[in-house]
C-alpha cells in the first residue's frame, strides 16, 4: 500500500511518490527543503507555503501542475491529508488512508515551540512513518531559550568582535531571529544574501523578525560589525565573504552541536544545540504516543529507533531510502 | 562544578591562546578558594586521583543503558566520556557540589566503593556536568591548555610576571590558597620547596648590522648548541631537572640526575652525547617526555648537559653578580664534573665582530645553531630583557616548496586560507614535507589566499587542495629524521620566507635535496 521505490515512498493506490528524490509524475511534498522539495515533477501537491517556497528556490515554473494541499483530497483510491510538522514554515506530516489502513508519513518533524511556524499535531495511525536523524539516546536537545541566552552572553563578553551564526537558509536562519527577538535583542540583524528572500517570505507570512540588513551593506566597515550579530549559511564561512568581520566567533545552530568532535570539525567556537527535529526523547515520545501497529523508518540512525522498538514490542523496520541529507539541520 | 564544566567547555572551543587566558582569568576571578585552585589543579594535572578506568564506566552505564544503543551512540560520539555524559539517565534535579568536595572523594574513595560513587554523582549532575566529572575522574582533561598557559594565566590574573610564578610553582600544591591569597594583593609566599625552579634569563636575536654599534670588548661569546636549554638544582639531597619554563623533566633523564654533583642552580644545554660527539636534536627527542626510560635507551642516547652559567653555588646567590664572576664560579666546578655528563660551552675568543662572524660561518660541530653573545658585566635577570644577552643563529636553512593543501584558520583569520601544506619533488611525484602557518605579512597572506581559491582542486572540509603550481620558500631552522612522515623528515620551525611567484613549480626542490641536510644517521 506504501513501498520504497529508486525515487522514493510510492504509494501505488494515489500513483504519487513522497518527497521523491528524482523528478516523478506526481509528487506529494511535505517540505521545502532541497533534499525533499526537489524541482522537475510532473504534479506538485504542498502547502501552500511549500509551494511558494519551492517558487522562490526554483523559479515560478518549478513542476508542470501544483496544486494547494487544503482538507483531505482524494487522489486514486487514496485519502490524503495534510497536518502540520513543527519542522519549519510549511512543513506538512502526510495522513494516508487507503485500504481501510492509516499511514502517517511524517516527513521530519519537531515538537518544540518553533516561533516560524505552526506546531506538530499528533495524527493517528496504524502506520507511522519517521526520520530518524537524531535516533540515538545520546541527543536530548536543550532549550532554545538557553542557547539564545549563551549567545547573547558571548556578545555581550566579547564587544569588539562580530558572531557569525551559521543556520541553513530555510527555517533555522528564521527561527534564529524570532527567538533573539523572543529574547529582547534589537538591534537589526544581518542576514547574508541567501536569506533574503526567504526571510522576506516568512515576514509576509506574519512571522516577526525585526530589523534586517544585508550582511555586504557597502555603508558598514569592519569596525562596524563589532558587536553585531550576523546570520548566514554555513558555507558562507569559507567564503572571502566572512573576511569583512572583526575576528568573528564562529556560531552554528545545529543539533549536530551536542557532539563536540562535531563542533571541533567544523572550527566552531560557540556552538548552539538548537535543532528542528525532534530529539530522542521527543521522537521515542511520539511513538509510544501515537502507539501504531508499525513503524517504518525512513533516514537517519534507523538501526537504533528499530533497536528501540524492538526493546519496547514494537514492530518496525527501516525503509532504506537513499538521498536525504542529515547533515542539511 | 558546573562553573569548572563550563569553564572547560569554553576552553575546548576557544581557539586563541589570548581567548583561553581570558576565560581562565574570569574563573580565578569569580570562583572562591578553593574551588578555583582546584579548578587549576585539574588543568595543570596536579591531582593525585584514583584512576577510573574506560571498562569501569562502561560497565556502569551499560546497567542503565542497553548495551546496543549504547554502542551505536559510542559509535557516533567517538567519545567515551562524552557518550556517558549524554547518554545517561536524568533521575533527581541537578545538584551542583561543589569541585573541592567531588575531588576529594575520589582521592579518598577505595577501589569497591569507587562504581558507587561515581554512579551516585552522575546521577545528579547535568551533561556537561558529567563529561566536566568523567574528564575529571580519568584523568584525561585534554582541553587545549597546557600547565604553562594555565600559569599564564595566573600571572595576568594577578598581574605579576609570569617567571615568578613559575618559580614559585614547584613549591606550591592544590588548592593553592597562598598562592591565590598574593595575586589578590596578599603577601607572596615563601617557596618551601628543595631545589625550586628559578627563572631563566633569554636573548633577543641580532645580526652583524645591529652587532656594529656595540663595542666587542664588552662583550663574550660562545656556541649557540642545538639541544634543550635547562637549568640544573641540587639543594639539600634534592635533585631537578626543569625546562626552560619550568615544567619538571627529571624522570626523563636519571642518567644525568645521578651526574649532578654539585651543590647549586646551573644553566646549560641538555643534549644526547657520546664522549666527544654530539648527536643531532632528533635523537634528544627520543628521551623527552617519558615517565620512566629503559636501560636501552639510556646506554644508546646518554643524555648529557653543557654549561652556560651559575645561578646559585652552595647557597651563594650570584644572580647579581657580572657574567664573567659567574662563569669563573662555574670554572671552579669543573673538577668535580664527570667530563661524559657535564661539562662547559667554551668560550670564543674574538676581537672583532669580523672574527665572530667568521667562526659563525664555520663552526666545528653540527649540532651548533650559531653563538651567543653575552655583556660580560651583566647580571642574570629574568626573562628576556633586550641587551644583556643576544642570540645570533645561524642562517635559517631554505627549500623552494610548491604548494599543495591550504587549510582556513580562525579568529583574525577567519575566512582565509592561512595554514598552508608544501611539498618536494620525489620522482615526478610531489611528497609533502612540512606545514607553516606564518612567515608572511597580511598583504602576503590575501594573495596567498587569493591563489587557494583560485586554483582549488579538491574540498576536504577546511581542507583545500590545490593546483600544485606556486612555489613558497621555505625557512626552517633544523631537519629530523622521522618514520612518521612520509617524505621521512621533519622541519623545526618551518614558516614561509617568500612567496616564489616567479618560479615554475617544476624547478621546485627535490626530496633528497632536502635529505641531504639530514644529520649523519647513527
Amino acid at each position: 500500500m506504501l513501498h520504497p521505490r529508486p525515487a522514493g515512498l510510492y504509494c501505488p493506490a494515489g500513483d504519487f511518490h513522497i518527497d521523491p528524490v528524482r523528478p516523478v509524475a506526481r509528487a506529494l511534498i511535505t517540505h521545502g527543503h532541497a533534499d525533499h522539495a526537489r524541482s522537475g515533477h510532473g504534479a506538485v501537491l504542498a502547502t501552500r507555503q511549500t509551494l511558494d517556497i519551492m517558487a522562490i528556490r526554483y523559479g515560478q515554473d518549478f513542476a508542470g501542475q501544483t496544486q494547494v494541499a487544503e482538507g483531505p483530497l482524494r487522489i486514486g483510491d487514496a485519502e490524503v491529508a495534510f497536518h502540520p510538522a513543527g519542522h519549519v514554515l510549511g512543513s506538512a506530516q502526510i495522513a494516508i488512508r487507503t485500504g481501510g489502513r492509516r499511514f502517517t508519513v511524517s516527513g521530519d518533524y519537531c515538537r518544540r515551540a518553533n516561533p516560524a511556524c505552526a506546531p506538530f499535531e499528533p495524527v493517528p495511525c496504524d502506520v507511522f512513518v519517521t526520520e530518524a536523524t537524531f535516533a540515538l539516546p545520546v541527543f536530548h536537545h536543550p532549550e532554545p531559550e538557553g542557547q539564545i541566552a549563551r549567545l547573547l552572553a558571548s556578545v555581550q563578553a566579547f564587544p569588539e568582535r562580530a558572531h557569525l551564526v551559521g543556520a541553513y537558509a530555510l527555517g533555522k536562519a528564521q527561527r534564529l531571529i524570532a527567538l533573539l527577538r523572543a529574547a529582547g535583542w534589537e538591534a537589526p540583524i544581518y542576514i547574508h544574501g541567501a536569506l533574503e528572500r526567504l526571510c522576506a517570505y516568512h515576514i509576509e507570512q506574519g512571522v516577526d523578525l525585526g530589523p534586517l540588513r544585508p550582511a555586504t551593506d557597502d555603508g558598514m566597515t569592519k569596525a562596524d560589525f563589532a558587536g553585531q550579530i550576523v546570520i548566514a549559511p554555513p558555507s558562507a564561512f569559507a567564503a572571502t565573504w566572512a573576511q569583512r568581520f572583526p575576528d568573528p566567533v564562529i556560531c552554528f545552530a545545529s543539533g549536530w552541536m551536542q557532539v563536540r568532535a562535531r563542533a571541533r570539525q567544523r572550527g566552531v567556537e560557540l556552538p548552539l544545540v538548537i535543532s528542528d527535529h525532534v530529539d530522542w526523547p521527543d521522537l521515542t515520545r511520539t511513538i509510544a504516543e501515537l502507539d501504531p501497529e508499525q513503524v517504518w523508518v525512513t533516514h537517519g540512525r534507523e538501526e537504533a529507533l528499530i533497536r528501540h522498538c524492538t526493546l519496547e514490542g514494537r514492530t518496525a523496520r527501516p525503509l532504506n531510502l537513499v538521498g536525504y541529507e542529515d547533515e542539511a539541520e | 562544578m558546573q562553573h569548572f564544566a563550563r569553564l572547560l567547555e569554553s576552553l575546548a572551543f576557544t581557539p586563541a591562546r589570548t581567548g583561553k587566558i581570558r576565560h581562565l582569568v574570569t574563573h580565578f576571578r569569580n570562583r572562591p578558594d578553593p574551588e578555583r585552585g582546584y579548578a587549576l589543579a585539574a588543568l595543570t594535572g596536579d591531582l593525585e586521583l584514583r584512576k577510573v578506568t574506560p571498562s569501569l564506566l562502561r560497565a556502569l552505564v551499560t546497567e542503565r543503558v542497553d548495551a546496543e544503543l549504547f554502542g551505536y551512540s559510542y559509535d557516533f560520539v567517538g567519545d567515551l566520556a562524552e557518550t556517558i555524559a549524554l547518554i545517561w539517565p536524568t533521575g533527581a534535579p541537578p545538584e551542583d557540589l561543589p569541585l573541592s568536595q567531588l575531588v576529594g572523594e575520589l582521592e579518598q574513595a577505595g577501589k569497591a566503593d569507587l562504581p558507587g560513587l561515581i554512579a551516585a554523582r552522575l546521577d545528579r549532575l547535568d551533561p556537561s556536568g558529567r563529561h566536566a566529572y568523567l574528564k575529571l575522574a580519568t584523568g584525561g582533561l585534554r582541553v587545549g591548555v597546557s600547565a604553562r598557559l594555565a600559569r599564564a594565566a595566573l600571572a595576568e590574573y594577578g598581574t605579576v610576571p609570569a617567571t615568578e610564578i613559575e618559580e614559585l610553582w614547584h613549591g606550591l600544591t592544590p588548592p593553592y590558597d597562598s598562592l591565590f591569597a598574593w595575586l589578590d594583593g596578599g603577601e607572596k609566599p615563601v617557596s618551601a620547596a628543595h631545589a625550586p625552579f628559578r627563572p631563566v634569563m633569554l636573548s633577543t636575536g641580532t645580526d652583524l648590522d645591529q652587532l656594529g654599534a656595540l663595542d666587542p670588548a664588552e662583550y663574550a661569546a660562545e656556541w649557540k648548541w642545538d639541544g634543550i636549554r635547562v637549568q640544573a638544582s641540587v639543594d639539600r639531597g634534592t635533585r631537578r631537572l626543569y625546562s626552560r619554563t619550568g615544567e619538571d623533566i627529571s624522570a626523563s633523564f636519571p642518567d644525568l640526575l645521578d651526574a649532578l654533583e654539585f651543590e647549586g642552580t646551573l644553566d646549560g644545554e641538555l643534549l644526547v652525547r657520546r664522549g666527544a660527539e654530539v648527536a643531532p636534536f632528533g635523537e634528544l627527542q627520543k628521551r623527552l617526555n617519558r615517565k620512566s626510560v629503559g636501560k636501552g635507551l639510556l646506554q644508546s642516547h646518554p643524555a648529557a648537559l653543557r654549561l652556560y652559567d651559575a645561578l646559585l653555588i652552595e647557597g651563594r646567590d650570584l644572580r647579581a653578580d657580572p657574567f664573567t664572576t659567574r662563569r669563573k664560579a662555574l670554572e671552579g666546578l669543573r673538577n668535580r664534573f664527570d667530563p661524559d655528563r657535564l661539562d662547559l660551552s667554551p668560550l670564543l675568543a674574538f676581537d672583532t665582530w669580523d672574527d665572530l662572524a667568521a667562526l659563525r660561518a664555520d663552526p666545528p660541530d653540527a649540532v651548533i645553531e650559531g653563538v651567543m653573545i653575552k655583556r660580560k658585566d651583566s647580571p642574570y635577570t629574568a626573562g628576556r630583557a633586550k641587551g644583556p644577552w643576544f642570540k645570533w643563529k645561524r642562517d635559517p636553512m631554505v627549500v623552494d616548496a610548491v604548494l599543495i593543501y591550504a587549510q582556513r584558520g580562525h579568529g583574525k583569520r577567519s575566512g582565509y586560507y592561512s595554514d598552508f601544506t608544501f611539498a618536494l619533488w620525489d620522482g615526478d611525484q610531489l611528497v609533502p614535507v612540512g606545514k607553516a602557518y606564518f612567515g608572511f605579512t597580511d598583504d602576503e597572506l590575501k594573495s596567498l589566499d587569493r591563489f587557494v581559491r583560485n586554483n582549488t582542486v579538491e574540498r576536504f572540509g577546511p581542507v583545500r587542495s590545490v593546483k600544485p603550481e606556486l612555489v613558497l620558500e621555505i625557512a626552517f631552522e633544523g631537519l629530523n629524521r622521522s618514520p612518521r612522515h612520509k617524505s621521512g623528515v621533519a622541519m623545526r620551525f618551518p614558516r614561509i620566507a617568500r612567496i616564489r611567484s616567479d618560479k615554475p613549480a617544476a624547478e621546485a626542490d627535490r626530496l633528497e635535496t632536502l635529505k641531504a641536510l639530514l644529520p649523519p644517521a647513527i
